[in-house]
C-alpha cells in the first residue's frame, strides 16, 4: 500500500499478488505439506527414522564426496577462473562458454556417460584399473559425478571478481618489493577469498541433493555408496512415506541453513567490494 | 615493460595454470560430452537413427515438448510479475521474497518430486479426493509438469530482478505521464529494454525443462509410452543394457545442451554489447 503512494507505475498489486499465489501454490504450500506431514511423528520417532545405522551412512557418504568435490571444483575452479581471466590464448572464448557445459547437460546424460568412461573396460576406466583405482560403482565415483555438476560455480563466482581486481594493486606491492606469490597470497587471493567461499558452498549444495548423475557411477550399495536422496527414493517405493518424509526434512533442513549461509556469503562479499571500492576512490 | 611484468606471473608459472586448466576441462567436460556421440554412433549411423525413430523413443520427445512448451511459459509470466513488484516498487518482506524465490534452487530435485507425491498421490493431502473426481496428477502427465514447474520455478526471475533494477523506473514514468496505459507502457518500454534478459531467463529454464531427471523420476511412475519424457527414457532403455539406444536418446539431449550454450553465449554477448553501448552514450565528453 505504502508503495502505491508515491509511484505512479501500474500493477504492483496485480503482480505482487500474482507473485505471492503461483510461489504459495508451487513452493510455499508443497514444501509446507512435507514439513506437516513429518510432525505425525513424535520427535522420537522422527530421531529413530533420521538416524538408523543406514540413514547415517547415507548422510556420510551424500556430505563427504560433496565436500571433496566441492574441495576439487574450488582448487581447479580458482586456476580456471584465473586463466580465463588473466591469460589469453586462442579459443578462450569458446572455452568460456563451455565451462556451463554442466549447467546445460541433463544429469541423467551426464551420469550414464560418466558411469561408461569410467567402468572398467571405460575410456578412462581400462586406465585406472592396472594402477587399481576403481571408480565406477564406488564413493569414488560419486566424487567424480559431483565434481561435474558443481564445477561451473566457482568459476562463474570468481571470474567477475578476478576481472575487477584493480592491476594498481599489484603493481604497488611489486613496486615495494613483494614477490609474485606475495603479490597472490597477501593482495589478490584475500579478496577473492569470500567469493572462492560462496563458490564452494554453492557447489557443495548443489552435490547434496543431486541424484540424477550419481546413480549411475554410485552402484547405490546401502552403507557404501549410497546417497540420501536415493534412501528417500527406496523409501518411497516400498510406500514407506512417513520414512522418506523424516529423511526429507533432514535434506530440506540443512539446504535451507546452506541457502542462508550462502545469502550471508554473497553479502559479506558484496559488502567487502564496495568498502574496498570507495577506500579507493578516497 | 617492468609495470606489465608485475602483472603477471613467470612464464612456467603461467604454462602450468594453462595446462592445470585444460586437463581439467578436458577431462571432466570434453572427454564426457565426446563419449556421449561415440557411444551413440558406436553400432554405426543406421542403428542410431532406428533408435530415435522408434515409436517410444518419439513419445518420450513428444511429452519433452509438451512439458516444457507449458512449463517454460508460466515461468515467463510469474517471472514478469516478480521482477516488476520486486524492481520497481518498494515494500516490507522484499528480501525475504527474493529468498523464497530461490528456494527451489536449494532443495533437492528428489525432494521436489516427493511434495507433489505427498500433495497428490494415492496416500497423499488430496488424494481421496482426486480419488473420487478420478484426476490423476501423481505418475501422470500433470505431475510431471508440477515438478518441472518447481525446479524451473526461479530461473526467468532471478535474471529479470537484477536487470530491471538496473535499469529504475524513470522510462516507464515518464510513459505513465505521457498517458500511456499499462499495457501500452510494458509493450513499448519495459518489454524492449528487458527482451534479452527474458530470452536468456527462458534459454536456461527450457534446458533445464527439458532435461530435469530427479523430480520428473519420482512422480513419474515411469509408464512407458506414457509418462517418460526423455530423460527417464535414457534411463530405463540404460538399464536395461542398451547402450546405443541410451546414448541415441542422450545425444539428443546433449545436442539440445549445445544450442542452449550456444544461444546462452550470443544473447550474452548481445546483452554486453547493449550496456557498453549504454554506458559509452553517458558521457558525451568521452566520445567526442
Amino acid at each position: 500500500m505504502s508503495a502505491k503512494k508515491n509511484n505512479v507505475l501500474p500493477g504492483f498489486g496485480l503482480a505482487l499478488g500474482y507473485t505471492l499465489v503461483y510461489l504459495s501454490v508451487l513452493v510455499l504450500i508443497p514444501l509446507g505439506g512435507l514439513v506437516l506431514k513429518s510432525t505425525s511423528l513424535t520427535f522420537a520417532q522422527f530421531w529413530d527414522i533420521a538416524t538408523t545405522e543406514r540413514a547415517l551412512a547415507a548422510y556420510r557418504v551424500t556430505f563427504g564426496t560433496s565436500a571433496l568435490a566441492a574441495v576439487i571444483n574450488a582448487f581447479f575452479g580458482l586456476i580456471v577462473a584465473w586463466v580465463l581471466v588473466r591469460y589469453d590464448f586462442f579459443g578462450k572464448r569458446l572455452i568460456d562458454s563451455f565451462v556451463d557445459l554442466p549447467f546445460a547437460l541433463p544429469t541423467a546424460v551426464a551420469g550414464i556417460t560418466l558411469a561408461t568412461l569410467y567402468s572398467t573396460n571405460g575410456w578412462i576406466g581400462k586406465h585406472l584399473e592396472p594402477l587399481g583405482l576403481k571408480v565406477a560403482y564406488t564413493p569414488l565415483g560419486i566424487v567424480v559425478a559431483l565434481t561435474f555438476i558443481g564445477l561451473p560455480f566457482v568459476v562463474r563466482t570468481l571470474q567477475p571478481v578476478i576481472e575487477d581486481i584493480e592491476p594498481e594493486v599489484e603493481e604497488a606491492a611489486a613496486t615495494l618489493g613483494a614477490s609474485r606469490w606475495q603479490t597472490f597470497r597477501r593482495i589478490i587471493f584475500p579478496a577473492i577469498f569470500p567469493a572462492l567461499l560462496t563458490g564452494f558452498a554453492l557447489s557443495f549444495s548443489r552435490a547434496v541433493g543431486e541424484y540424477g548423475s550419481v546413480i549411475f557411477i554410485a552402484g547405490n550399495m546401502p552403507l557404501i555408496s549410497e546417497i540420501t536422496p536415493l534412501l528417500i527414493i527406496s523409501k518411497l517405493e516400498q510406500y514407506d512415506y512417513v520414512g522418506a518424509t523424516a529423511l526429507a526434512v533432514v535434506m530440506l533442513g540443512i539446504s535451507f541453513v546452506l541457502l542462508l549461509a550462502i545469502n550471508g556469503l554473497q553479502w559479506w562479499a558484496a559488502n567487502r567490494h564496495n568498502n574496498r571500492n570507495t577506500g579507493g576512490e578516497q | 615493460m617492468s609495470v606489465r611484468r608485475a602483472n603477471t606471473e613467470p612464464a612456467w608459472v603461467r604454462y602450468t595454470l594453462l595446462t592445470l586448466a585444460f586437463a581439467f576441462l578436458a577431462l571432466f567436460l570434453g572427454v564426457p560430452l565426446a563419449a556421449v556421440f561415440a557411444e551413440a554412433l558406436r553400432g554405426g549411423w543406421e542403428a542410431y537413427f532406428g533408435n530415435l525413430v522408434d515409436s517410444e523413443s518419439l513419445h518420450a520427445v513428444t511429452l519433452t515438448l509438451i512439458v516444457a512448451a507449458i512449463a517454460v511459459p508460466l515461468n515467463v509470466a510469474f517471472g514478469i510479475a516478480a521482477s516488476w513488484a520486486i524492481a520497481k516498487f518498494e515494500f516490507r518482506g522484499k528480501s525475504l521474497l527474493i529468498t523464497l524465490i530461490d528456494l527451489p534452487f536449494a532443495v533437492s530435485p528428489v525432494i521436489a518430486g516427493l511434495i507433489f507425491v505427498l500433495m497428490f498421490g494415492a496416500q497423499g493431502y488430496f488424494g481421496p479426493w482426486l480419488f473420487e473426481h478420478d484426476v490423476k496428477i501423481v505418475f501422470a502427465v500433470p505431475g510431471i509438469i508440477l515438478a518441472t514447474l518447481f525446479v524451473t520455478f526461479p530461473f526467468v526471475a532471478r535474471e529479470m530482478i537484477p536487470l530491471m533494477q538496473a535499469q529504475g523506473k524513470d522510462e516507464e514514468e515518464a510513459a505513465v505521464s505521457l498517458g500511456a496505459s499499462g499495457l501500452q507502457m510494458f509493450w513499448r518500454v519495459t518489454l524492449p529494454n528487458i527482451k534479452w534478459g527474458l530470452l536468456y531467463g527462458v534459454i536456461l529454464a527450457n534446458a533445464r525443462a527439458m532435461g530435469e531427471f530427479g523430480a520428473v523420476s519420482v512422480v513419474s511412475g515411469h509408464i512407458r509410452g506414457e509418462t517418460n519424457t526423455l530423460p527417464l527414457h535414457v534411463e530405463i532403455l540404460y538399464n536395461e543394457y542398451n547402450a546405443i539406444g541410451a546414448f541415441a536418446s542422450a545425444s539428443v539431449l546433449a545436442l539440445l545442451a549445445l544450442v542452449t550454450l550456444v544461444a546462452k553465449t550470443l544473447v550474452e554477448w548481445r546483452m554486453r554489447a547493449e550496456t557498453a553501448m549504454l554506458t559509452a552514450e553517458l558521457p558525451p565528453e568521452k566520445t567526442n
